[in-house]
């Protein structure tokens, strides 16, 4: 039991960094649907990180491994994530639109990438030891009983993750750059009259949310595949995307609850893995489960109809100051 | 320069393509003073007011604050001058408490919920609102929500402040709060402008009124020294000779009879209040009122779009109360609206000419699956599926499934025609055309299934002359074809040049019914300020007609 809640621990920080990737972006009035592509391009650059570093130093050493590939990461995910927000936010593209060809673009890219022997050529070799070293790190392997076994025994990503959803709920909720995020969200025109720069905050958390979207791909490729680059990669990652955006409606917007959600979902997903001797049919079945919740907590919070509950007023509608 | 003046325009002006919504005013605001701005509606109040807060910047002309020329081109250089606007349309972001909108964008000091809320209740404890600062905006009533909005601008140290039409959605004990707090400000040194309609307002909390008319600075006069009649007389001015036609036409019977209606508006207030008034078929009944005197409600509420709080409408006898928009228009009674943009209600841009036709009727235009022919009693296979084939057919014509084009684009033409919209073709998407030929298009798909009630509102907004001319003329075909027509319009001079009875609102309360040849602009001025309030004067139920159709019984149930 306890190496499978260590193990939904593990697997759901995958979901965790796309889910407050997107309650970011979401929080600034936009719905990126090109999440999927900016976590399967994180994945990428992370790879493509590693092999700079592989081909410019004899020998690599593993913390700087971790941290080019964490920035590689980030930086990949981010230009694509302004792609997007140049789209979206200056030329007032249909969000969803964009977002579908971003995930498209983004796991295409992925794809060609990450098959391409040249380009990837050493890099799971490296990853695993850096991996192993840095990434699988646990601070505890035994101590503590059951306690240690599930939160103690994960890698640096795991608390990464973490770390990030705690400062995003505090950031949202305690500070004045959050209040100012969340009326750009609810009320662009209203923001922009009080004096916030309304299309500076777009830009920055369309950004900034996907350069976090794009470690929760390095998270799958180094963390959890460790290091193995396979073909399939891109497409798992892409579905491991749109979860993370069911997450966000699941966790009713809130990145504190982020992390409870995406444990929730990291077990949904892995629990067919678990059960041993099933069919594959029944394993189909198991994996609908975290949709089908979904769905269950947009009936509920529309039924509730808690304002709190509801998305950022102004999700999905482009700003043009001029439309009085 | 004069430093006794917080404020001081000179020669402001602001065109709007060729039309001039200012035209070179001048305007003082001594220190400490409420200052009232009276103005008919589009006489520019409310674009002079955005120049000075900073949403519009002006064409010509210059703005001291202070006695030192100053460029307002931002809210925020707005603010910086300590210049402070309340808008008609609240700006609040809803799921925030009152103290985070305050606070929304100031820069000062350390964010903590406990320190906002202790501030803001500072400011209110000051002057005397009462608020919770921890109250969330979407539990809030109106008034409560007009409260946060003059706190936040008080928050960021505005001097002077700008009330558009403060009391427009506010019940009399809210608004003599707000006159209240207002008094607190002027003791405390704060200059207040404030845009109301309302005459006995201005007489109580005003100590000076200026009046704009047509875009003009007409004058400025002390409270003290004036009247409400001479008040009147300087906003709607002398009046104009129109040249349209009324014809006289036989009065029939009420066709639409609304009695003691009341509709909430979008905000929750009450639009219209106990309204009770009838249209016969071929007259035209005008409804006159200040912007936002709940004609749009009562529009909305005739034609099944919104909810009926209380009272009866009823058509030809009949209650239409609770039926749906579709039912409503197939008894003939049709609706036409135009709203400020021209283009929100009524049409969907993106459709064609002929598309738009059908959207209201698509039901007069199912596509008939021709049957096949079939002889009685023949029992063979062949006849069977024949038979079937057009019972499927004409369940498929009932449920509407295929529409005839050709016959609506046979309709679009004869509207096209008829009206004399300018259109590259039939096919064309509404929105290419321009604003004159969109409102005959909608104008003419109401007429096209001959209604027997016709509302129509702003019907000529923004159309030049000519256009105008040919709308008042398809108002009047359909007048003398016996159409009820109930016109709800902004200019006087028309209204009473077209209309045969004018009905005045003045915040969804019926002033009185006057005939149009019997009136006066004055008249009707000083009723929609509120000042003339004739239901009271002749004590009669005056909405009532006396050969109602409406039973007796059905009208003690409504």
């Amino acid at each position: 039991m306890d190496v499978f809640l260590a193990n939904a621990i593990q697997f759901g920080v995958i979901f965790l960094f796309g889910c407050v990737g997107e309650i970011l972006t979401e929080k600034s009035g936009h719905l990126n649907l090109g999440i999927p592509g900016i976590m399967c391009t994180g994945a990428a650059g992370g790879c493509f990180g590693v092999k700079l570093y592989m081909a410019s130093a004899a020998n690599p050493n593993g913390f700087v491994t971790v941290l080019l590939a964490i920035l590689f990461a980030m930086v990949f995910a981010g230009l694509l994530g302004a792609v997007y927000a140049f789209l979206t936010v200056s030329l007032r593209c249909n969000q969803n639109v964009t977002g579908l060809a971003v995930t498209i673009f983004g796991v295409g890219f992925t794809s060609f990438f990450l098959n391409n022997a040249v380009l990837t050529e050493g890099v799971g070799a490296l990853l695993t030891t850096a991996g192993q070293q840095f990434f699988g790190a646990s601070i505890t392997e035994d101590g503590l009983g059951w306690f240690g076994k599930i939160f103690l025994s994960h890698g640096v990503m795991v608390y990464l993750a973490i770390v990030i959803a705690v400062l995003a709920a505090v950031m949202l909720r305690y500070m004045r750059i959050g209040l100012s995020l969340r009326a750009v969200g609810e009320n662009p025109a209203t923001a922009d009259a009080v004096g916030i720069r309304v299309t500076n905050y777009k830009y920055a958390f369309i950004v900034i949310g996907a350069a976090i979207a794009g470690l929760g791909g390095l998270c799958y490729v180094m963390d959890y595949m460790g290091g193995i680059v396979g073909s399939t990669v891109a497409e798992t990652i892409q579905g491991i995307g749109w979860l993370s955006i069911a997450l966000v409606i699941f966790t009713v917007w809130k990145p504190a609850f982020a992390i409870l959600g995406s444990i929730v979902f990291g077990a949904l997903y892995i629990l067919a893995m678990s059960i041993s001797g099933i069919r594959f049919e029944q394993i189909q079945l198991l994996n609908l489960i975290p949709f089908v919740v979904t769905i269950l907590v947009l009936i509920v919070t529309s039924i509730v109809g808690n304002r709190e509950t509801q998305p950022p007023a102004s999700l999905g509608l482009s700003y043009f100051r001029e439309d009085r | 320069m004069d430093g006794n003046f917080a404020l001081e325009l000179r020669n402001i002006s602001k065109y709007f393509g060729s039309v001039a919504a200012n035209k070179g005013i001048g305007l003082t605001l001594k220190k400490g003073e409420i200052l009232a701005l009276l103005g008919e509606n589009g006489s520019g109040k409310t674009t002079l007011m955005n120049m000075i807060s900073g949403i519009y910047y002006p064409d010509e002309g210059q703005i001291f604050v202070n006695g030192e020329e100053v460029v307002i081109s931002s809210p925020q250089d707005a603010f910086r001058n300590r210049i402070g606007m309340v808008h008609q349309h609240f700006k609040l972001i809803d799921i925030f408490t009152a103290a985070q909108n305050v606070v929304l964008g100031a820069k000062a000091g350390r964010y903590s919920a406990k320190r906002i809320n202790e501030e803001v209740d500072a400011i209110a404890k000051k002057y005397g609102f009462e608020l919770d600062p921890k109250k969330k905006i979407y539990d809030m009533s109106v008034s409560e929500k007009q409260t946060v909005e003059i706190i936040k601008v008080l928050y960021r140290g505005a001097d002077i402040l700008i009330l558009d039409e403060p009391t427009a959605v506010l019940t009399p004990q809210e608004t003599e709060k707000l006159f209240s707090v207002m008094r607190a400000m002027k003791a405390d040194g704060k200059s207040i402008i404030i845009i109301t309609h309302k005459l006995h307002e201005v007489m109580a909390i005003s100590d000076r009124v200026a009046v704009l008319r047509k875009g003009e600075y007409i004058g400025c006069v002390n409270t003290s020294e004036t009247t409400e009649t001479a008040l009147t007389e300087m906003m709607v001015g002398q009046k104009v000779q129109l040249n349209i036609e009324r014809p006289v036409t036989k009065s029939d019977r009420p066709l639409l009879e609304i009695r003691d209606l009341t509709v909430k508006s979008d905000e929750g207030s009450t639009a219209i209040e106990d309204l009770s008034f009838f249209i016969r078929g071929g007259e035209i009944l005008g409804v006159a009122g200040i912007a936002g005197c709940g004609q749009r409600e009562l529009c909305e509420a005739i034609a099944g779009l919104r909810k009926v709080e209380s009272g009866g409408i009823y058509h030809e006898g009949e209650s239409i109360v609770g039926l749906s928009p579709k039912e409503i228009y197939q008894k003939g009674i049709s609706m036409s609206f135009i709203p400020e943009d021209r283009l929100g209600m009524g049409l969907a841009p993106s459709m064609s000419v002929t598309d738009n036709m059908m959207l209201k009727n698509y039901q007069d235009h199912e596509y008939g699956i021709k049957p096949l022919p079939v002889e009685e009693g023949d029992a063979s296979f062949k006849a069977k599926c024949r038979r079937l084939f057009n019972r499927t057919g004409a369940f498929l014509n009932r449920h509407c499934m295929f529409v005839d084009r050709k016959k609506a684009r046979a309709e679009a033409e004869k509207v096209i025609e008829e009206l004399d919209i300018v259109t590259p073709s039939t096919e064309t998407p509404v929105r290419r055309l321009s604003g004159g030929n969109v409102q005959k298009v909608l104008l003419g798909r109401e007429i096209l299934t001959e209604p027997n009630v016709l509302v129509t509102a702003y019907p000529v907004r923004g159309l030049d002359i000519n256009s105008s001319y040919l709308i008042y003329d398809i108002l009047n075909r359909q007048k003398k074809a016996g159409t009820g027509i109930l016109f709800i319009g902004e200019d006087l001079d028309v209204m009473l040049a077209l209309c045969d009875k004018i009905m005045v609102l003045c915040h969804g309360k019926l002033m009185g019914v006057v005939h149009a040849e019997k009136t006066t602009k004055e008249q009707l001025g000083l009723m929609m300020a509120g000042a003339l309030d004739l239901m009271e004067q002749k004590g009669k139920p005056m909405g009532v007609a006396k050969d109602s159709q409406i039973g007796e019984d059905q009208a003690w149930n409504g």
